[in-house]
């Protein structure tokens, strides 16, 4: 995924000259098997694209789509066979099912992680098959309707079929085109790789894992009813079998996850391979087209990992970056404007956050132990204390990491003790990590762009917020090029822009200056400074303590978890038991010359 | 019905749960001993099982003499042993071991995925070597009994099967073998080395590879023993693995992923829970009750009803 056009034109003619040149190839067949490999082959396609926009995006694999599938292929058979209703209505509704069936299996299945997810998504499929065996349903045919064949879908030229099917694949293309270059690609690709620190950006992570099935699971549901009507007899293991969730998950993988060709690639590929083969050698080799998927994605695992669209970009931009001299990044960087190098003390005492009592701990280990503190509007403040003080653990309970096991945390007013990490996000707590968390598969754009949408819903005023944040830090010049490509510096600064792009209202940084050489702290003290003189108020963890008796208006030191002292850096410099605990006899000794 | 009745049946069933529970167990072991040492899922179990069950039918063909089905049974284990231990080297080895363990996420999904991969090619190549029809392993002692009783003032009377009896005390015997395996061997020791921590083992002159190796081949002939056991019991095709792959996770995660011991207790409750369910339920839901099972386990207790909430092996 790249920084979006502003015109979707380049994106979208190509899907509609590929769903062009297929109709066309299309009309000139007239070999009725020929036409159903046709038909499956945008089936397929759409069951990619459906597990790509969970699955692909957003980083959980799902081995269970067949549940959507069967559930929809079965809803449209049995709506017909019972009801007398036309598929017309009931590929609609099977989407609906699908959508719902999404929520249901979504909402107690998002709580697992890793291994688990996809043992419990493998067991819902198989479990709904055995269901329906029992309910009797071992081979549900759908009544032909003669006199009617145009209202129930069952046309007698089976190029129809092809070109419904190519309809339900190009509008799927259209739709991951649009979501891909929206706030719902750039959501679930960041939690895709690193799902806390896409949380600390204020993304709600569980809800958009709700939405992404829901949507990719009425869109299983759809094509598992129209799967029904291009069969015209459901089975259970053709629809909830692991050979349906297999093959959405394996199109997907060889074309490449995330895009939005490799599904279709994928299927245009395996699908007429598989049934072409079982044709020629089905009597003497039964499970051939198992045996086609197996191999398929061993391969694509062994040889490549990324799929074949990926492989190709990847070629592609290798040689781009060949033919095109790289402009010099000094050009183009801009020079950020240096403020005094030591603060005016601010004298506003308006009450920005407000910690009480605050304790945290793991087992026999107190973290925190009643942690007070007040921070002011507009401050900068300083956390300072030995390692395993507690500083970080305390910035966890103040972004909603973790929740703290007594006290109280009040920002602006209000409790927000045991908020989420999105909402507090939300509410204007922007923090950084002491080991940079980047979204690294994604441009500098990408990155602050994710931190803005949950100021700026719409996707105009989150760009120009990004941007701006960009421009703030001084990485503008570098908003396309990939976050995995950046120096320590510029990913400590990228980070900062991630956090200010949704206009914080606090900035909880920590060890922001850590492995940074002297210019280069430089340039971030500069960066911190001018926030704190818009009104940012600013909250600082960190070791380097020359610059931070530059920088900060007062300290708190933590020790074992409690504070341990709190003043100005005058006071705390040459304060006896900070000296002793902290600071160390040699600072005493250097400061004695001063 | 009375009560003497139900109770006879609950305790057919229990018996019944308690038989086929040891075999369910000793095939939990082989799967637990290969995600304990290597982390790894393996979506294959079940079809490795279903190799063991041909296996079985193959020599069993060859042997004759009461103790041909058991002895079948127990050679299948070498056989598969040499099939996991080639698949392992090819395949699963590139995307395993000290390698995968930086790579988060991503190289689990890539494990997941190499093993269903594996899983197609055994169920459907299955398929073309073997054919579609079920067949089984004949025993007379499927079909005869010893009968406990008659109780209860001659009203009650519970039937054990023999042939299950048997199979259910070979499993027991060949658990017990892997435990003290593990304990006592030097093989045993470099295993539970490598799954505690692989660089560490490394540094100690273990070959980590090796050991996964080990891990998988041992770990795909236990389960491959306990599918020759119960290939007397039920009839099977091609297709088997995939209802067991699930029953052998459900006994797994609900005795704790990773623990061996707990392993072979979550097979066995899964056994117990299967036959008691046909108490209450038809016989086709009997799978649906092991599913419901399982994900109620992973959704309220995922550490199992065994496990500690952290725990590395």
């Amino acid at each position: 995924m790249s920084a979006a056009p502003a015109s979707h034109a380049p994106t979208v003619l190509p899907i509609l000259g590929f769903g062009l040149v297929y109709a066309l190839l299309t009309a000139f067949v007239d070999n009725s098997y020929h036409l159903l490999i046709l038909t499956v082959v945008p089936v397929w396609a759409v069951m990619g694209l459906a597990w790509n926009l969970f699955s692909g995006y957003g980083g959980l694999v799902s081995f269970g789509h067949a549940a959507f599938f069967g559930l929809g292929a079965y809803f449209v058979a049995l709506a017909q066979t019972a009801w007398g209703l036309s598929p017309w209505i009931g590929i609609p509704c099977a989407g609906a099912i699908g959508a719902v069936a999404g929520l249901v299996i979504g909402l107690p299945t998002f709580r697992l992680r890793g291994h688990y997810f996809a043992l419990a998504m493998l067991a819902y499929p198989l479990a709904l098959l055995y269901v329906f065996e029992w309910l009797g349903y071992q081979e549900l045919a759908l009544p032909m309707m003669r006199e009617q064949a145009a209202a129930f879908m069952q046309f007698e030229d089976h190029r129809v079929h092809v070109l419904l099917a190519l309809a339900m694949m190009v509008a799927a293309m259209l739709l991951t085109n649009v979501l891909e270059r929206a706030r719902y690609g750039v959501s679930l690709t960041a939690m895709k790789q690193d799902e806390a620190a896409a949380e600390a950006a204020g993304i709600d992570t569980r809800a958009w894992k709700l939405r992404a099935i829901v949507l990719s699971a009425a869109i299983a549901g759809a094509a598992g009813g129209f799967y029904a009507v291009v069969l015209l007899v459901v089975t259970p293991p053709a629809v909830f079998g692991m050979l349906v969730s297999s093959q959405a998950l394996i199109v997907a993988m060889f074309g490449g996850v995330g895009t939005v060709w490799g599904p279709v690639l994928g299927a245009v590929v395996l699908v007429p391979l598989s049934e072409l083969l079982h044709a020629r050698l089905g009597d003497v080799f039964p499970g051939i087209q198992g045996v086609v998927y197996g191999v398929a994605i061993i391969a694509v695992i062994l040889i490549a990992p990324e799929g074949v669209v990926w492989r190709w970009r990847d070629w592609r931009r290798r040689r781009q970056t060949i033919d095109l001299p790289s402009v010099g990044e000094a050009v183009l960087r801009p020079t950020v404007t240096r403020s005094a190098s030591i603060r005016v003390p601010r004298t506003t005492t308006e009450t920005v956050l407000e910690v009480r009592g605050l304790s945290k701990a793991f087992g026999g280990l107190r973290a925190l132990q009643d942690v007070t503190l007040s921070v002011a509007s507009g401050e900068i403040l300083g956390v300072i204390g030995p390692n395993g003080a507690g500083k970080t653990t305390f910035f966890n309970a103040l972004n909603g990491f973790l929740r703290p096991d007594a006290g109280s945390v009040i920002f602006e007013g209000r409790d927000v003790t045991g908020w989420s990490p999105h909402r507090l996000c939300a509410a204007g707590v922007g923090r950084t990590f002491q080991v940079v968390r980047p979204f690294r598969r994604m441009s500098v754009l990408e990155n602050a762009l994710a931190g803005a949408f949950v100021r700026h819903p719409k996707m105009e005023a989150a760009r120009s917020a990004a941007y701006a944040a960009l421009d703030r830090v001084g990485l503008a010049h570098l908003a396309s090029t990939p976050a995995g490509g950046l120096s320590n510096r510029e990913l400590r600064l990228l980070e900062l822009a991630r956090a200010l792009a949704g206009g914080p209202r606090i900035l909880l940084l920590d060890e922001t200056l850590a492995g940074l050489a002297a210019g280069d702290v430089d340039d971030i003290l500069d960066v911190v400074r001018s926030l704190a003189a818009d009104g940012t108020t600013i909250v600082i963890i960190e070791h380097t303590m020359p610059a931070m008796v530059r920088l900060v208006d007062r300290f708190v030191v933590l020790d074992h978890g409690a504070v341990l002292v709190e003043g100005t850096p005058d006071e705390i410099t040459t304060h006896p038991a900070v000296v002793d605990a902290y600071l160390g006899t040699k600072w005493r000794a250097s400061r004695a010359g001063d | 019905m009375d009560f003497v009745q139900l109770s006879e049946n609950f305790l057919q069933a229990l018996v019944a749960g308690l038989l086929t529970g040891a075999v369910y167990g000793l095939m939990c072991v082989g799967l637990s001993l290969i995600f304990g040492v290597m982390r790894v899922i393996n979506f294959a179990q079940g079809d490795f099982m279903m190799l063991g069950m041909y296996a079985a039918l193959y020599i069993f063909a060859n042997l004759t003499g009461v103790a041909a089905p058991y002895l079948a049974a127990l050679l299948a284990g070498p056989v598969v042993f040499v099939v996991g231990v080639v698949v392992h080297r090819l395949l699963i080895a590139r995307v395993t071991g000290l390698r995968s363990t930086a790579l988060d996420s991503e190289g689990h999904h890539a494990q997941l995925m190499l093993t269903l991969g594996i899983a197609l090619i055994l169920q459907n190549g299955g398929l073309a070597l073997f054919g579609s029809s079920p067949v089984s392993i004949p025993t007379p002692l499927a079909s005869s009994a010893w009968e406990l009783g008659p109780m209860a003032g001659d009203r009650l009377s519970v039937f054990v099967n023999q042939g299950q009896t048997i199979a259910a005390a070979i499993a027991l015997v060949t658990v017990g073998v892997v435990v003290l395996l593990l304990a006592r061997s030097r093989l045993g020791k470099s295993l539970r080395a490598a799954a505690d921590n692989p660089v560490a083992a490394i540094y100690m002159g273990i070959d980590v590879e090796r050991a996964h190796r080990l891990a998988f081949g041992l770990g795909v002939a236990i389960t491959a023993v306990g599918g020759g056991l119960l290939a007397s019991v039920y009839p099977f095709q091609p297709y088997i693995g995939l209802e067991y792959v699930i029953v052998m996770y459900a006994g797994v995660v609900l005795g704790g992923l990773g623990s061996v011991a707990g392993a072979f207790l979550g097979g066995l409750g899964i056994g117990i829970v299967q036959q008691l369910s046909t108490l209450v339920l038809p016989n086709q839901l009997q799978n649906t009750a092991i599913f419901v099972v399982f994900l109620a386990v992973i959704l309220l207790r995922p550490q199992g009803l065994f496990g500690r909430a952290v725990r590395r092996t």
